[in-house]
């Protein structure tokens, strides 16, 4: 369970907030595929994501398996971490 | 193919139960309007699909409706954990209960279980894009619904809100993308043919 206002919960804050972004500018491009400056916009937030989703597998464990390598990992934090239903975040 | 992130879109962090707005709330995971059926809806329409655009967006809502799907259950799933057997028995749930104890199962507030005749394919571009349409309203509003039902608890109102702009976002997307398959039809004739069946004549 992850303590409110910790820098575990900003950073997972963060994640949710960039890839928001990210969700609205795909969908956005589907019917604007010709927008270049939008897809700078997303390209520029997919980057951001990337950094912030490594620097949370590498401190708190993964959000995603694609971020697994790098994290020397000694246990499976994947499986044995909280599900999101679970709340706290 | 799809990859899972292991967070949910938008937090959802209720700490009191209550089964009673679960009751109401479960209706957005497996009832006519809910997201399991806007998912399956857009995911199964993509395959006969002629233009690019329009598969595209509707492989990205039919996969954001799937993260939506997740905030239901997991309201649902966080308004009737740590429920006792007093508030069972009181609010109404024991019907759900009997057969589900406190897991997570598709039906509408009614009863009515899942099924995928509350949403259609029909191979037709124009045929399916109304649909969509149509279903991203039906949503909205019964979203609108549950907020009338429930006040006063923003545990479970901000989810909701959040999920309510979706439908209007996704509504003016659906849009787009049937003004995109008119474009390419007989602006005179829209119906002149079925564009996933009959072969242009060019």
């Amino acid at each position: 369970m992850m303590t409110p206002n910790s820098e575990q919960s900003r950073l997972y804050h963060d994640i949710g907030v960039i890839d928001f972004v990210i969700v609205e500018m795909n969908e956005y491009l589907d019917t604007h595929p010709t927008d270049k400056e939008a897809i700078e916009y997303l390209g520029h937030y997919v980057r951001m994501k990337n950094q912030a989703m490594r620097e949370y597998a590498m401190k708190y464990g993964p959000l995603r398996i694609t971020d697994v390598d790098g994290c020397n990992e000694t246990e499976w934090k994947w499986a044995t971490q909280p599900w999101p239903w679970e709340g706290g975040c | 193919m799809w990859s899972y992130e292991k967070r949910l879109q938008f937090p959802v962090n209720i700490k009191e139960p209550n089964a009673k707005i679960a009751q109401v709330i479960m209706s957005q995971y497996g009832g006519p309007d809910g997201e399991l059926g806007a998912s399956m809806r857009y995911i199964s329409q993509r395959y006969s699909m002629p233009y690019n655009e329009v598969a595209a967006i509707l492989t990205d809502i039919g996969t954001e409706e799937l993260a939506h799907l997740e905030m239901v259950s997991t309201i649902v799933h966080q308004l009737t954990r740590n429920l006792s057997m007093e508030e069972i028995e009181q609010s109404g749930f024991a019907n759900y209960y009997v057969d589900h104890t406190v897991g997570i199962w598709p039906m509408a507030a009614g009863g009515i279980p899942f099924n995928s005749c509350e949403f259609q394919s029909k191979g037709d571009a124009i045929t399916d894009l109304f649909e969509d349409m149509a279903a991203e309203q039906k949503a909205r509003t019964t979203y609108d619904n549950i907020l009338r039902l429930v006040k006063d608890e923003p545990d479970v109102c901000e989810p909701i809100k959040f999920l309510r702009a979706r439908e209007v976002v996704h509504f003016q997307r659906f849009g787009e993308a049937l003004r995109i398959v008119q474009d390419k039809l007989d602006s005179k004739n829209f119906y002149a043919f079925n564009p996933e069946f009959d072969k242009c004549k060019s």
